[in-house]
């Protein structure tokens, strides 16, 4: 589904945070064009 | 070997709308709005509603974390007609009085109060049970209204209101030319500094450690004290500490965003249990930059305004008295760099690897404190319950290791943990505001032991993608090594 795509990635600290989400994300041949973490508190 | 233990620990809440406006968020968005600033003002709480808030009342330790459960959300609906100004070792400051503290806290005359104003507050604090004699001197006789407007108008002083919009005073620059030592860089660090002091003088004062008796201070906050050369050079532990009579203590800053205050509990007890030092005290002052930080999501559901409050810590981690809760050395864990950044990474590192250490399993733990935040301020803002989201999470790793069936998950936040009662203050708010009710349970025998999962995010400095975490065990004082 994400082969070939380029993912533009939001986490969260207490979800999932940026760099698992990314490391999905190329486990999957998409291409990460950008990942930042937030921290709601 | 001696075997460190929490003697004491102290929570306190500057209850501080008038402060809400010098927030970083309201700040901002007070700027590209003309009318914000009166919607802001006319949704802030008065001091006896919040006082009367049941988290607040945890939050000082008259009430459990497990009695909110008693009572439907959102809790601001909620007035208690039994709550109380003052904890067992800890208390909610009216505003005016904080004003006080920061005027104490000034060693370098950049606050001034109103001449009237600061008549009525030194009656106010005459019986106060933490202030000194030399407190009032330091107050000192205020300004006319007038000279305070003049100082204001000339554009590098922050005003200092009360009851929403009554100007009492100022804070002035530290520096004409340096960004750091601005006059909302004072305030910043003022707050935290006078929060701190109140929060240390409180621990000192209930508990069996003395001021004297103090080798060393632990400074746990997220502010930065320094000026252009050394921005966040810090030791804002040994400046409070010095307003606290510890004459015999020297101190420093442990940096590590919200997970700060327990990394310092484990370097104190460290440091205790080396026999370097017996008797540290770690405090965390409050922050003001986070006042109102999520202000939008109140006023869109027509709440008041829950972050119009710092919370301060004070805890004392020292040598073994045969009562007070042991901190378990070897079950220290902390997140590895090389950890990877998933929940069930973080979680393994901080929970899992501590437990096997000593062959104990997740469910052999009594009570986890996680992030600790009010769902009051995070819920309205679209942000979600925190600490329910992390005991899911400790839940979903206690099924997937074969220690309880997926159907008791939900009942895992009940028994395991408790709800989120924390001014959204990150470093306040990170597991440590249950270590007071742990000491106290443990000592009643209500639960033989507690965890604390405190976590940083490291990235939002633009230094690293990475997050931080650390955690501690404490247990029962067996009675033992009695000195």
């Amino acid at each position: 589904m994400l082969k070939g795509k380029k993912v533009f990635i939001l986490g969260e600290r207490d979800g999932v945070p940026a760099p698992a989400i990314a490391e999905c994300v190329n486990a999957a041949g998409g291409d990460v064009i950008y990942k930042d973490t937030s921290c709601f508190v | 070997m001696i075997t460190p233990v929490v003697k004491g620990a102290s929570s306190v809440i500057a209850h501080t709308p008038g402060l809400v406006r010098h927030g970083s968020k309201p700040t901002r968005e007070t700027a590209k709005n003309d009318h914000l600033l009166d919607e802001i003002l006319a949704n802030l709480r008065n001091y006896e509603e919040a006082v009367a808030y049941p988290p607040n009342q945890v939050f000082i330790g008259n009430m459990r974390p497990d009695d909110l459960n008693e009572y439907a959300r959102p809790w601001t609906n909620v007035k208690l007609t039994d709550a109380e100004r003052f904890g067992p070792s800890g208390e909610i400051v009216p505003e005016d009085e904080f004003y006080g503290w920061l005027k104490i806290a000034d060693e370098f005359q950049l606050v001034y109060l109103e001449k009237t104003f600061l008549l009525e507050l030194k009656e106010k604090l005459t019986n106060h049970p933490i202030i000194q004699p030399e407190d009032f001197e330091r107050l000192g006789e205020g300004k006319d209204i007038e000279v305070i407007e003049k100082a204001l108008a000339q554009g590098k002083a922050e005003p200092l209101h009360v009851n929403g919009n009554k100007l009492v005073g100022y804070v002035q620059t530290g520096h004409d030319e340096d960004p750091f030592l601005t006059a909302e860089i004072i305030l910043e660090n003022l707050c935290n500094k006078a929060s701190g002091i109140i929060a240390m003088r409180h621990v000192l004062y209930s508990f069996d450690v003395t001021a004297e008796d103090v080798d060393y201070v632990f400074g746990c906050d997220e502010e930065a004290v320094g000026d252009r050369y050394q921005r966040g050079g810090g030791n804002i532990a040994k400046s409070i500490a010095e307003h606290a009579a510890c004459v015999n203590a020297t101190g420093s800053d442990i940096k590590a965003f919200c997970c700060a205050p327990a990394h310092s509990v484990n370097i104190a007890a460290g440091l205790i249990q080396a026999g370097i030092y017996e008797e540290i005290v770690i405090i965390g002052g409050g922050s003001l930059a986070k006042l109102g930080m999520k202000f939008a999501g109140n006023l869109k559901h027509d709440m008041p305004i829950v972050e119009d409050q710092m919370g301060a810590i004070a805890m004392i981690i020292g040598k073994d008295d045969g009562k007070s809760p042991v901190i378990r050395t070897d079950s220290i864990g902390k997140h590895d760099i090389s950890a990877g950044s998933s929940a069930q990474a973080i979680y393994k590192s901080l929970i899992i690897k501590p437990l096997e250490r000593f062959g104990r399993g997740i469910l052999d733990i009594d009570k986890y404190a996680v992030e600790l935040h009010n769902p009051d301020v995070t819920e309205p803002n679209g942000n979600g319950n925190v600490p329910r989201t992390n005991y899911r999470t400790i839940a979903a790793m206690a099924v997937l290791r074969g220690e309880m069936e997926k159907a008791e998950m939900n009942h895992f936040e009940n028994k395991h943990g408790m709800a989120g009662f924390s001014p959204t203050q990150g470093h306040i708010a990170s597991a440590i505001p249950f270590l007071g009710h742990a000491r106290e349970m443990i000592m009643n025998g209500d639960i033989n032991n507690a965890m604390f999962v405190g976590k940083g995010s490291l990235f939002l400095g633009k230094m690293t993608n990475l997050s931080d975490g650390m955690s501690f065990l404490i247990e029962k004082n067996e009675g033992v090594n009695e000195p």
